[in-house]
């Protein structure tokens, strides 16, 4: 590698200009100045060149030297990425801590992956054995959740001449490879690969199963895929870092990797503090032993914060190819975009809208397309890369152009909201605003695994809760006198599923975390609650007289059912019935003369219309008929026949007992 | 020697540019002497083959191109640090102005400041007592924090930022405690009220003060923060002392900031502050925090003034985008004769969760105070809608709400500025005036808390 040397000519911020690189390329890596400072070409100008300087460039001056490196700006891959935290351009912080104190110095020099360290490799493929780019030809036991998969790398084919199972460092040989040309290639774990560049792999395939997080208003009304892409847009103070916080602890996917872009120093140190001590749900193993943590804190140098973004994301496509299901999180890209617009006005390129480069929207594009569902190099292997993208428009404006720029790409769409956020409605995700388009892929699944008609629950809840919308204009105008009795009940099925429903307690251990089966039986009950109460309300019954009290309160409780314990949710589900059952049957009496059937417990509509069909349409009749006759109708066999005739008489019982009691008094 | 050039080429605003210069590095501090003798400070922003582009703090008024002399120093923006520093006063470049002489420098440090290591921090989780029941019940302030105070004109921040200076204090501890209050472009009687107010509680011996007012240059305004927080560092991080910082007023910081950028001409961002607003802004409000290992930390108080009332303005966003929440004044309370006027329900404090509860302060801490939260919002609601339909269209239950959260702006947001509440005070009186609503609308507490404190 023959090295070039430059001078520097000028320097304005993080940008700085030099002239005498001759044959130096665009995003080549350069050493600026005494300290030997990491830099990059951004922009080349016959002689002169500029360069985006990773570290503060205060200090230096005109005339110091840039050394070429010939390479670009890459990462280290390889084991011991889990569990690290590192800065935008993958130096790890607690080396850095050793090695310029509390306080970042510039010049660090720390190495991406420590080289000292041994693994206990495995070698997974033996000698003469053939192998292409992507092939796993052993592992590593990185962590107690991650198996790291040591991968031919990309553009490699050949037969395995070497290979040893044993400790080893990162950098010592592990295998070779003999190529068709006949070239032997030493292989060590340690690979690299340049930040901008996207990984290769064999094919994408659209998504088709959920990224669970145990947050109800996502996994029920706005999914996302794995491999899916959303993004998260709000004003400051509306709960973005939670809610990306939340998806970090919580997500079903195998390996997260978390881009703390331009963001709190204190946030970054939460998240270290906190996830070696929270247990993966899945796993059961520290958080912390799958997650990868990027760092840019907001007075960190703003170049490295445009490289942070890239920096996880190819991590994160390493981490896929080896066939795991990762999600990244980045908080926030609009810092991202900042620091492109203040590295484009110091170029003094022409700006774009609000200042931003018009390359602004393809480097979005590119960015999130880097997420997806794809078939790896190699062997059989299914990976995925779900991206999570914050957004942070000034003023909480969607129209600003990072959120329009994200929009164009994503299909996630968790809008927060100012004013649900000042009620203390958290997640603050406006039901309204918000949308996946992942509803149609994910169905299949949501049917098969999560339960039967769940695609129509969640259709019929966000219906009641549109409706709730218009109801309420109609409230602030002429007051609630003015609606029905079914308008009511909507309104009131509408605040049961925001507040028992949407609403949900980061910080409470018992809440944080809902199982997706859970949330299937929970808006079940709701929307059970819901149409039960409206046909009491068609039967002629007024909600005055109704007295929830005791079975709203424990619809209000059922966020604390245990994990997919079902008995809870039956026991509520049948005391939902009984409510509008027992309520219903005081007006019996009345009922009759209407030649109306009172609600029977545990008989569905369809018997009912049955019975009604043949002419069984009092329970006076029914009675009269009894068990034999209706058991001979088609659709009613003689198990209901015989509950239905059961549940007549112990509701006859009722009220004359209830008669009793009133003649009593 | 360093030498001394006299080839200023031109002088727009408050820069200079210097051209055939040698050997000066970006950052660099240098003394322009001008034609009338007077010696003035400036720093390089830009350094480009052999031009320099400086900006003079004190401005260029009465400079000239012939006459005016720059020498490059060769170190950036130092000051003095100092134990003694503590009790003194000095003006926004840190030069003392209280008529004590210099201090004896223990060290110099360069005031930009370096970032702190994300992993060398520990998260701030203990609680700051400031007596005030919508800051330590709502919006709980603590250690290490940076909290804002969002105002506007006419308000009375100043009042509470100096009520919060004299009662704040962690519950059952005696430790070195101590303030650094820097004044950004306030007047004259802003910052009288603030060092009366010091010396009249004896704050003053365990405070330093950087004041730079409003009629002294501008430019200076965009190191004052900078020399506070170094002096903050150096007490919090060499000295173990716990330390406030109170910053008043960043709104004219950033004045300063788009004063500089628009005689560079540069490229403006929204309302024409620079791009890199966000970017400047984070490495003040960063420099708060606690350090594993170190005795002492930084609680950052910054107070700026909202433009026109409006929180979306590039000053409060990008303000509320980097620090730990937010206090946010109300003018309509402040109208309703409600002080403090602090409008719990926009306001914010990141760190609460972490920094209350059993232990801490109390186990019904964040249930009571959630209670508190949804029934002032409900009450609200209520009050709005009773604007347009009128008192009587309420339904029973909405006229229960909407009297709680009269009673809650008048007697629980509202208090003495010299009342300072324990936080079981404030706690208590929470449950107190839940009374007023039917047990059954008590959704977020949990039975065995309301048998518990509500007495």
């Amino acid at each position: 590698m023959s090295e070039t040397k430059g001078k520097i000519i000028k320097i304005s911020g993080p940008l700085v200009g030099a002239v005498g690189l001759k044959g130096v390329k665009m995003n080549e890596v350069v050493r600026v100045g005494k300290d030997s400072l990491i830099g990059e070409i951004v922009e080349l100008h016959g002689e002169k060149a500029s360069i985006q300087v990773y570290e503060e460039t205060g200090g230096i001056k005109p005339g110091e030297e840039v050394v070429t490196t010939g390479s670009s700006l890459s990462v280290q891959l390889g084991p011991g990425l889990i569990g690290s935290i590192f800065d935008g351009i993958q130096r790890p912080l607690d080396v850095v801590r050793n090695e310029t104190g509390d306080f970042i110095a510039r010049g660090a020099k720390a190495q991406g992956l420590d080289r000292k360290k041994k693994w206990d490799f495995k070698a997974s493929v033996k000698k003469g054995d053939k192998v292409s780019a992507g092939t796993v030809i052993g592992t590593v036991e990185e962590t107690p959740t991650v198996q790291h998969r040591v991968m031919v790398p990309p553009g490699l084919e050949g037969e395995i001449t070497v290979i040893e199972s044993g400790k080893f460092t990162v950098i010592d040989d592990v295998a070779e490879i003999k190529d068709s040309s006949g070239k032997t290639h030493k292989i060590q774990m340690l690979q690299e690969w340049p930040v901008r560049k996207k990984r290769p792999y064999l094919e994408k395939v659209p998504p088709e199963e959920p990224l669970i997080s145990g947050q109800r208003v996502i996994d029920t009304f706005f999914p996302i895929a794995k491999g899916g892409v959303a993004c998260i847009p709000g004003p400051f103070g509306s709960g973005k870092t939670i809610v990306q916080q939340q998806l970090a602890k919580w997500t079903d996917a195998e390996i997260v990797v978390y881009i703390g872009c331009g963001e709190r120093g204190n946030e970054m140190t939460d998240v270290l503090q906190e996830f070696p001590e929270l247990e993966d749900p899945y796993s059961g193993e520290p958080l912390i032993k799958r997650t990868v943590l990027i760092a840019n804190t907001s007075n960190m140098p703003v170049a490295a914060r445009e490289a942070s973004i890239y920096t996880g994301t190819t991590i994160a496509e390493y981490l896929r190819d080896m066939g795991y299901k990762v999600a990244l999180m980045a908080d926030s890209t609009s810092r991202w975009a900042e620091a492109l617009r203040e590295m484009s006005g110091r170029l003094e390129e022409m700006p774009g809208e609000e200042g931003y480069p018009a390359y602004l929207a393809s480097r979005v594009a590119e960015f999130y397309e880097r997420g997806g569902r794809v078939k790896c190099l190699g062997a059989d292997r299914e990976g995925s890369l779900s991206i999570i993208g914050a957004v942070s428009p000034p003023g909480g404006d969607l129209s600003d152009p990072m959120v329009k720029n994200t929009l164009r790409v994503v299909k996630v769409f968790w809008g927060l909201d100012d004013d649900l956020s000042s009620q203390r409605h958290f997640p603050a995700i406006h039901w309204l605003r918000s949308y996946s388009l992942y509803g149609d892929a994910l169905r299949d699944y949501y049917e098969k695994e999560v339960g039967e008609g769940f695609s129509d629950l969640r259709k019929q809840a966000m219906g009641i809760l549109q409706k709730e919308e218009s109801l309420e204009e109609i409230v602030r105008l002429v007051g609630e006198e003015s609606l029905s009795d079914k308008d009511r009940q909507v309104l009131d099925t509408a605040k049961m599923i925001r507040e028992d429903f949407l609403q949900q307690h980061a910080f409470d251990p018992d809440e944080t975390f809902t199982h997706i089966k859970n949330q299937y039986r929970m808006i079940s009950a709701i929307m059970k609650y819901h149409s039960r109460a409206l046909e009491y309300i068609e039967a002629g019954n007024t909600l005055a007289d109704l007295k929830p009290g005791k079975v709203k309160e424990k619809i209000a409780r059922m966020k604390f059912y245990e994990d997919e314990k079902t008995e809870d949710f039956d026991k509520l589900d049948k005391e939902i019935e009984k409510l509008f059952a027992s309520s219903s049957s005081e007006d019996d009496i009345t009922d009759a003369e209407d030649e109306k059937l009172p609600a029977i417990e545990g008989i569905g509509e369809k018997t009912e219309r049955l019975l009604i069909e043949k002419g069984y349409d009092s329970p006076e009749k029914i009675k009269k008929a009894g068990v034999e006759t209706l058991a001979e109708i088609d659709g009613i066999g003689e198990k209901t026949a015989q509950k239905i005739i059961e549940q007549l008489g112990k509701k006859s019982a009722d009220k004359k007992q209830a008669e009793r009691k009133k003649d009593s008094q | 020697m360093k030498k001394e050039y006299k080839t200023v080429r031109s002088i727009a605003g408050p820069l200079f540019y210097v051209e055939k210069v040698q050997d000066v590095a970006y950052g660099e501090i240098a003394r322009v002497r001008l034609p009338s003798g007077e010696d003035r400070l400036g720093q390089v922003l830009e350094v480009s083959d052999d031009v320099v582009l400086l900006q003079l703090f004190a401005g260029t008024a009465g400079a000239n191109l012939d006459n005016s002399a720059v020498k490059f120093l060769g170190k950036g923006l130092e000051l003095a640090v100092s134990s003694e520093m503590l009790g003194r006063v000095f003006d926004g470049l840190g030069n003392p102005i209280d008529g004590g002489g210099e201090v004896i420098a223990e060290d110099r440090k360069d005031v930009s400041g370096l970032a702190i290591n994300p992993y060398a921090r520990s998260y701030p989780d203990e609680f700051i007592q400031t007596g005030i029941s919508a800051i330590d019940a709502m919006n709980t302030l603590v250690r290490g924090q940076k909290l804002p105070v969002f105002s506007g004109s006419g308000l009375p921040h100043n009042q509470i930022t100096a009520q919060i200076a004299r009662q704040a204090a962690v519950r059952g501890k005696k430790e070195d405690f101590c303030v650094v209050f820097a004044a950004m472009g306030i007047t004259f009687e802003e910052a009288d009220f603030f060092r009366k107010d010091f010396e009249k509680t004896g704050a003053i011996e365990r405070s330093v003060m950087f004041l730079n007012l409003a009629d002294d240059p501008a430019i200076e305004r965009l190191a004052t923060p900078k020399m506070a927080l170094t002096a903050a560092e150096f007490l919090a991080f060499e000295k173990d002392y716990h330390v406030l910082v109170i910053m008043t007023n960043m709104t004219n910081y950033a004045e300063a900031l788009r004063e500089v950028s628009a005689a560079r001409k540069e490229i403006p961002g929204r309302r024409g502050y620079p791009g890199y607003m966000y970017t400047d802004l984070a490495s003040i409000y960063e420099r708060a925090g606690r350090i594993k290992d170190k005795k002492g930390s930084i609680t950052q108080i910054p107070v700026l003034t909202m433009p026109n009332d409006d929180k979306t303005h590039p000053i409060p966003d990008l303000t509320g985008y980097i620090t730990e929440g937010q206090i946010i004044l109300s003018r309509e309370l402040e109208h309703g004769g409600v002080y403090p006027p602090i409008d719990v329900l926009p306001s914010l404090s990141r760190l609460k969760e972490k920094g209350i509860g059993e232990g801490k302060t109390r186990d019904d801490h964040s249930a009571v105070t959630s209670q508190l939260f949804a029934a002032y919002a409900r009450g609200k609601q209520a009050k709005e809608l009773a604007v347009i339909l009128g008192e009587e269209a309420l339904s029973d239950e909405d006229k229960k709400f909407s009297k709680f959260a009269d009673e809650y702006e008048n007697s629980y947001v509202a208090q003495g500025e010299y009342e300072s509440r324990t936080i079981e005070e404030s706690l208590d009186l929470g449950w107190e005036l839940l009374k007023m609503l039917p047990r059954e609308e008590l959704k977020r507490v949990k039975d065995e808390q309301i048998d518990k404190y509500m007495k």
